[in-house]
């Protein structure tokens, strides 16, 4: 029999005020297995715990019942405390008679009887409840990040910087993300490439941290401070060890009609090609779809020219299996697709454009070697019309465009316009808003720039229609505070087209058991207070992967989770949590259907021997859990048709006890 | 008639043992009397040729057997019907026994008697029943020999055949079939039709019959838990009397949403139930509701195949939904 001392708190008047907490304590003193029980103003002050701490000891409790606030806030302190009286943590329970009573009830006596049947539940647990302890596992020192944008490198860096081993999966044949594209950066705007690249040239000549470029993540199994990881390195049909970069194999290359993705396809590259000048690694690669030697196997040309003798169309993809202790999802974003926005003609007219072709235009290492040029006619553009919120804040019609806003795209939109009116000042700079959003240190007065420093016309409203008329863009518009229409004859069209995250995110989610919105961005395990951390242990989140994001932020976040990681690795040894599943082997019969449902792959079976009524043995199937890997969920106790599996410290007898007390 | 016979079963068997293929045979054997067929191991030509029988009342689902009988040496040699394989298949998705060690044929089925329709018609004192073509002929006691026609006293799940195709079997004696398009879930149409109070009376009609026996639970391939609930001291419930009507409803509730997703519907347990309660519209009613709510699933169609119930999938009914649908499916307040 257990001895059960009760604790009720008033919580100031958070619970007294509509919870009668002396006749709580009162009504639970006579409950079963209950030698104490008593109440005070504030349980989880120091007093309130003294008070516990000398009931353990003075009444010899072997369990305790806190009649509090939500056991998120507190159990982990009331844990504490019974431990520190040298009570095992586990033989706490928490009822909550505050989120779940006292705030939701107006009048003392539901309160008050609500309040009493709660603790009797909790009482009716404790008398079931066995001491629990955690158990240990070693963690692997090295972190993985997915993704080699600006999150994943700073991610890297600063794991690098602290000493650990880390490893950064890119699936492109450098690192460097959408930020090598973009110009200038917002709202100080210094050159992208000039703040990117030193990063890029650290992360590649840093000892502790290894660049799988042009590699993909194929599979992860394992859990927190254990995963194991399968890489596929795509063939690029260079030896990378061998390859020095000099570039003169994308120069001899005759293939030359590859649409150049770097600059979102427009201008063309090579077959074999190095994607900037910049690129880490700094190595050439072979594009399978366009290569004639890898199609018809005839050319060679590259292999000819290549002095390092690199070239190698034998290559074939390599599978990389190495373990980690940490993830880093950085998988980042991509403006999503104009298709369905045929209202701007962007399919109609090569000078309806997207920001980031913009970005491209106005990029001295770009298509146009930084000269706004029309890319229909390459003439000068005199008149460019920004569109902004292209499928953001879609929320009339979601299956087009997305409900959120986009974020980046009103400081970038007015970064355009001011660099636009900057270096063309006879160029008429138009920008259609639906609001203008610029909280952010130095962002407002950034804008206030481009409007009264820089004669932007910022018009408050959106664009129905563009039509491509002989060279010019019809642009219809309404003026929403002038309350009129507006014609434009524009020379180009640039779209804020909305940012999603990247297809590869979700493959990826569910290959870490990490949960995504349903925007497919990764969810973390609490908005405000654990915003870099997934909700699966292990798996931490890096910039725009998690929810759009600029630059700044992104850096603070991909800090933050490094830091995470960091506080992982650290540890020599994780404590578990021990209230997960165990299975009763003398009823387990093996049938798999706790294994189908765990989402985290704990659950294996073996062949164990067990002994018969008639001393024989006989070999039967049967369930096992990796402690380290089972995160208590509870999806197998409830699909074990054998009731084989339970939960410890949520076993299906304690929830009966407990429903049993209430329904009393 | 059964398209296959007893003989062409008996070669087929004596061939497999002369080869050393199996060790024994799963087969029938006749009781008391001709209706009265009980499964039973043989392990040698000789009690093979004394005891086997097959004929029209040879129902048994063999499939669940083979968990105790693959734990012994050998292979054996068990014969399958078209809806015994869905109940193999079941089994060995749940990894109840070794496919290494069973020979399994798979054999035609032209639909089984039920001797309890016969006895409802001729009465009692039926000695003995033999098939000629498609006439039964019943011998009895009382009023000699009485001719019936074959197809209006086949077993319910007969009649209504989900499938004359095997899904699984090492060798096929015969022509396979077809998944039937069948009429099986029309009585659990009637029964959704039904008022709540009526249908509570007629399961109360049905279920106050229950002598807790546990043949159902013994015989449903889909019960094959090491240790059973029902069976368990600290469960409440494991005496066979009832002390209440609650209980006997419960026991068969319990049961059926325990075998929910798994049931293959192969009958056995109205089969055997010796009150004649249909027991099998319980599992009937899931399987039902699972294909309106998840997709139309067949438990043991494919082995490995992932039950809906243990499943999840972006098409996945919403439960607001299946409780919006509640009125179409039988659930109106009266």
């Amino acid at each position: 029999m257990q001895r059960i001392g009760v604790f009720v708190c008033w919580c100031g008047t958070n619970i007294a005020g509509t919870v009668d907490v002396v006749k709580v304590a009162e009504a639970l003193r006579t409950e079963p297995g209950v030698v104490f029980s008593d109440n005070y103003q504030y349980m989880c002050s120091q007093a309130g715990q003294d008070m516990i701490k000398d009931a353990i000891k003075e009444h010899n409790l072997t369990g305790i019942v806190v009649c509090s606030c939500s056991p998120r806030m507190h159990e982990a302190t009331f844990r504490k405390t019974a431990a520190a009286a040298g009570l095992n943590p586990y033989m706490v329970e928490i009822a909550n008679i505050r989120e779940q009573c006292s705030w939701i009830h107006k009048d003392m006596p539901t309160g008050t009887e609500k309040a009493i049947i709660l603790g009797k539940a909790a009482v009716a647990k404790v008398n079931l409840n066995t001491p629990l302890t955690p158990g240990q596992t070693p963690v692997t020192k090295r972190a993985l990040v997915i993704g080699g944008g600006i999150a994943g490198i700073q991610t890297a860096l600063d794991i690098a910087d602290a000493g650990f081993p880390v490893d950064i999966v890119e699936k492109l044949p450098t690192i460097g993300g959408k930020m090598a594209q973009l110009d200038k950066t917002f709202p100080t705007l210094d050159c992208a490439a000039c703040i990117l690249t030193p990063k890029m040239v650290d992360a590649g000549q840093n000892e502790n941290i290894r660049i799988f470029s042009y590699s993909e993540v194929e599979e992860v199994g394992g859990f927190v401070g254990n995963f194991s990881v399968k890489i596929r390195k795509k063939a690029r049909y260079v030896k990378e060890d061998i390859c020095t970069g000099c570039g003169l194999c994308t120069e001899k290359c005759p293939q030359k009609k590859v649409p150049n993705e770097f600059n979102l396809g427009m201008d063309n590259r090579r077959a074999v090609y190095i994607p900037f000048a910049q690129a880490v690694p700094k190595v050439a690669t072979i594009d399978p779809n366009y290569c004639t030697m890898l199609k018809t196997g005839k050319c060679g040309v590259c292999a000819k020219v290549c002095t390092a003798g690199a070239i190698d169309y034998k290559q074939k993809d390599e599978i990389i299996e190495e373990k980690y202790g940490a993830i880093v999802a950085a998988t980042g974003y991509n403006p999503i697709s104009m298709n369905k926005f045929d209202e701007f003609a962007y399919s109609q007219s090569k000078d309806v454009i997207t920001s980031l072709e913009f970005e491209r235009l106005t990029n001295a290492a770009g298509p146009t070697a930084g000269k706004l040029l029309r890319p229909s006619d390459g003439k000068h553009p005199h008149t460019i019309v920004f569109v902004q919120c292209v499928g953001s804040r879609c929320s009339h019609d979601a299956s087009k465009g997305k409900e959120y806003c986009s974020k980046i795209c009103c400081m970038y939109t007015a970064k355009h316009a001011m660099l636009v009116r900057d270096k063309y000042p006879d160029t008429e700079v138009y920008v259609f808003y639906i609001d203008v959003r610029t909280p952010g240190k130095a962002f407002d007065e950034f804008y206030r720039r481009a409007v009264e420093e820089y004669g932007v016309h910022y018009i408050k409203g959106m664009v129905g229609k563009v039509t491509p008329e002989g060279d010019k863009l019809k642009v219809l518009a309404s003026d929403l505070l002038a309350d009129k229409q507006l014609k434009i004859d524009a020379d180009l069209v640039v779209l804020a087209a909305a940012i999603e995250p990247d297809k590869s995110a979700r493959p990826l989610a569910t290959m870490l058991t990490a949960s995504m919105d349903t925007n497919d961005f990764f969810t973390e395990a609490h908005p405000k207070l654990r915003p870099v951390e997934s909700p699966t242990a292990g798996v931490f989140l890096s910039g725009t992967c998690q929810g759009p994001k600029d630059i700044p932020e992104t850096v603070s976040q991909a800090s933050a989770a490094a830091a995470k990681v960091i506080g992982l690795l650290c540890k020599d040894k994780l404590t578990g949590n021990p209230c997960v599943a165990s299975s009763n082997e003398l009823m387990c019969n093996g049938c798999s259907s706790c294994e189908k449902v765990c989402p985290y792959g704990a659950i294996t079976y073996e062949d164990k021997e067990f002994r018969m009524p008639d001393r024989t043995t006989k070999l039967r199937r049967v369930a096992k859990v990796n402690e380290a890997v089972c995160q208590g969920c509870g999806c197998c106790t409830v699909a074990c048709p054998s009731g084989a599996m339970d939960l410890k410290g949520f076993a299906n007898e304690q929830i009966m006890a407990e429903v049993d007390a209430i329904c009393k | 008639m059964q398209t296959v016979t007893r003989d062409l079963l008996l070669q087929k068997a004596c061939e497999l043992l002369d080869a050393g293929t199996v060790n024994r045979v799963y087969g029938w054997q006749k009781g008391q009397f001709d209706y009265d067929v009980t499964p039973a191991v043989f392990s040698s030509r000789e009690e093979l040729e004394k005891d086997f029988v097959y004929n029209d009342f040879c129902g048994a689902n063999f499939s669940k057997y083979l968990i105790k009988e693959t734990a012994g040496e050998g292979k054996i040699l068990v014969f399958l019907k078209p809806c015994d394989t869905y109940s193999f298949n079941q089994l060995l998705t749940e990894h109840r026994f070794d496919r290494e060690k069973v020979y399994a044929v798979g054999i035609p089925c032209d639909g089984m008697a039920d001797i309890r329709l016969i006895e409802e018609e001729v009465g009692e004192g039926v000695t003995g029943v033999e098939t000629d073509g498609d006439k039964l002929i019943v011998h009895t006691l009382y009023d000699g020999d009485v001719k019936l026609n074959r197809a209006d006293y086949l077993a319910e799940r007969c009649r209504v055949c989900k499938s004359k195709k095997h899904v699984a079997y090492d060798e096929l004696l015969g022509e396979d079939g077809d998944v039937v398009d069948s009429a099986r879930f029309d009585e659990v149409a009637k029964l959704e039709a039904m008022t709540p109070d009526e249908r509570f009376a007629f399961w109360q009609n049905e279920l106050s019959r229950c002598i807790r026996c546990n043949a159902c639970r013994d015989v449903c391939p889909a019960c094959t838990c090491e240790k059973c609930v029902f069976g368990n001291p600290k469960s409440g419930v494991e005496n066979k009397a009832v002390s209440d009507s609650f209980e006997e409803k419960m026991f068969h509730i319990i049961r059926a949403f325990h075998v929910a997703g798994r049931c293959t519907d192969c009958g056995e347990c109205s089969r055997v139930c010796p009150q004649h309660i249909p027991l099998h519209l319980l599992n009937r009613k899931f399987i039902k509701d699972i294909d309106a709510f998840y997709g139309e699933y067949q438990a043991g169609a494919e082995v490995g195949s992932r039950a809906p119930l243990v499943d999840y999938t972006e098409g996945d009914m919403e439960p607001g939904e299946a409780v919006a649908s509640v009125d179409e499916r039988g659930g109106k307040d009266a």
